[in-house]
């Protein structure tokens, strides 16, 4: 009898360790397999420089079917989601601070329910906004990087901000009435105090906000457009990376689909790394200020 | 009684719409070590915050009456001078853990103002050895604030409080998070405290109470029942509600 019990148990346990085991392969299997097809279809033209440094190729004519390179898509995204970064963060940490530190305030409430509704809108609607904004302004910036820049901006802004705001309310109110009580004013209590704090915390979701961005296709779409070219100013046209992914493989001419796959390769490694380098900066942070433990 | 360095009156101060302290009238002596006692819950912790109007800045507060700081009252100056006149030191150690030991303790005069180095050099001496830590920290006063034990923490706490030339130190609850080394070491610093400082302590210890201070005011469900020399209201206290407190009938 008893030992059917433990059996039993035994058995449960089991089936759900390995059910659980399952559920871990579905997650980590399209990744795998993601990874696994860009470097197969796209680690050949990646890993040649001319690749990372000449322009789009022409499609396949009878004479020529060459396969050149993603440089000037990789100097368009840099471009366009720097400009967006440039706009995006101080903003988006700006309202961060004054939802977090000003709450007695109902407008600072109202910040942090806003960037939460902004964060689920999808990008394709922030790049009409944008659109449809620059239309009545001045129609010529539409099929620009600048507008593209704008886009990609309002998609990072409540990022940002709502990842701020996390990192900021985690720092204990114990430290800020220790400012307070020394007669520090608010602001630099604020800003020199409670900020540096939680900047691991923003710096993870500044970076968060940036790759997200750095994939975006589809506001590009209808905004910037893309261009093979390089990148010639901010009212201008500009190539973008998820553009030309987009773009190229799509097409029939053999030689975009392989820049396709390389630029989608290109893309995961410079996600990952971004991601990787900013995980060890952000432990070298906290350790440092925790006293190195 | 000598002259009061501040005096509270008809002080009351709430949490949303109940009252958490009422119609406190106290005066705290110059130079003297006055204790606050009562069981959890009395409103101690809240008195002492009105005193550096920190109990303001939590959310949905609200402070009646007044408090005077030499004659002036604190409710009508800037609160931020104020705090720079009246040093506070918490319950749980709480040192600026993004900063080095030296920083902590000179983050007063630094922010508050553009102090020179050698400045800065005299005055983080100058409060670690008041707050009886330079002895050990001195070779290493880079060092993260987190490097730290809890009671040196807390000593480092005093000393960040203390350069920042108070002239009175509220302590609230100071050795609640500490083991008794660590307390009667902070126990022995607030006895030499009172030299240079008023002091002004909560605690729910009665025997800490008995041993660092030199009067004692003991609130009960918000109201203050008694006031005066510790001696008097340990051995002879007027009130009866003192008296079974003081011999552990409650609380």
């Amino acid at each position: 009898m008893k030992f059917d019990r433990l059996a039993r148990r035994k058995l449960l346990s089991h089936t759900i360790t390995v059910l659980a085991g399952l559920t871990v392969v579905a997650v980590l299997y399209p990744l795998v397999d993601l990874v696994y097809t860009a470097f197969v279809h796209g680690g050949t033209v990646l890993f040649q420089w001319t690749f990372l440094t000449s322009r789009n190729p022409t499609p396949c004519s009878a004479v020529s079917c060459q396969t050149v390179g993603i440089g000037n898509s990789i100097e368009g995204t840099v471009a366009i989601v720097g400009l967006a970064a440039l706009i995006s963060i101080p903003i988006g940490v700006m309202a961060a601070i004054f939802a977090s530190e000003y709450r007695t305030r109902g407008l600072g409430r109202a910040v942090s329910f806003t960037a939460d509704v902004l964060t689920g809108v999808p990008s394709i609607i922030m790049g009409a906004f944008i659109y449809g904004y620059l239309v009545i302004v001045n129609p010529n910036l539409v099929v620009t990087a600048l507008s593209g820049s704008l886009a990609l901006a309002a998609i990072m802004i409540p990022i940002v901000a709502r990842t701020t705001e996390e990192a900021l309310r985690v720092v204990p109110n114990a430290t800020r009435e220790a400012a307070i009580a020394l007669g520090i004013s608010k602001w630099k209590m604020t800003m020199r105090i409670v900020f540096i704090s939680a900047l691991p915390g923003v710096v993870t979701g500044v970076l968060l906000a940036v790759m997200r961005a750095a994939g975006e296709a589809a506001p590009l779409l209808i905004l910037t457009g893309g261009s093979t070219l390089w990148f010639s100013g901010y009212d201008r046209p500009a190539s973008a990376l998820p553009y030309l992914i987009y773009q190229y493989a799509l097409s029939s001419s053999t030689n975009w689909q392989q820049v396709a796959w390389g630029a989608t390769l290109f893309l995961l490694i410079a996600i990952l790394i971004v991601n990787v380098l900013s995980r060890y900066m952000i432990q070298r942070l906290s350790s440092k200020m925790s006293g190195g433990a | 009684m000598d002259g009061a360095k501040m005096r509270v009156s008809h002080l009351t101060a709430f949490y949303g719409s109940k009252p958490a302290i009422s119609d406190i009238n106290l005066e705290f002596p110059e130079r003297q070590v006055t204790a606050i006692i009562g069981p959890s819950g009395c409103g101690k912790s809240t008195l002492i915050r009105c005193l550096n109007r920190l109990h303001e800045t939590a959310a949905r507060t609200k402070v009646e009456g007044e408090v005077f700081l030499d004659g002036e009252d604190i409710y009508a100056l800037d609160p931020v001078r104020v705090r720079r006149r009246i040093g506070m030191v918490f319950q749980k150690p709480n040192p600026f853990v993004t900063m080095s030991i030296y920083d902590n303790v000179s983050a007063a005069l630094r922010f508050n103002g553009r102090p020179s180095h050698e400045e800065l050099d005299r005055s983080v001496v100058r409060s670690l050895q008041q707050a009886a830590l330079w002895e050990e920290v001195k070779e290493r006063v880079d060092a993260p604030a987190t490097s730290l034990s809890g009671g040196q923490q807390q000593r480092l706490c005093i000393a960040r409080a203390l350069a920042a030339n108070p002239e009175v130190l509220l302590m609230d609850e100071p050795c609640s998070a500490l083991d008794p080394i660590a307390t009667s070491k902070i126990e022995q610093l607030i006895g030499q405290l009172k030299n240079d400082y008023t002091v002004i302590i909560v605690t729910h210890n009665m025997q800490q109470a008995a041993r660092v201070a030199d009067y004692t005011a003991f609130l009960y469900l918000g109201q203050l029942i008694e006031f005066g020399p510790t001696e008097d209201l340990f051995e002879r206290p007027k009130e009866k509600l003192t008296e079974s407190y003081i011999t552990g009938r409650f609380g």
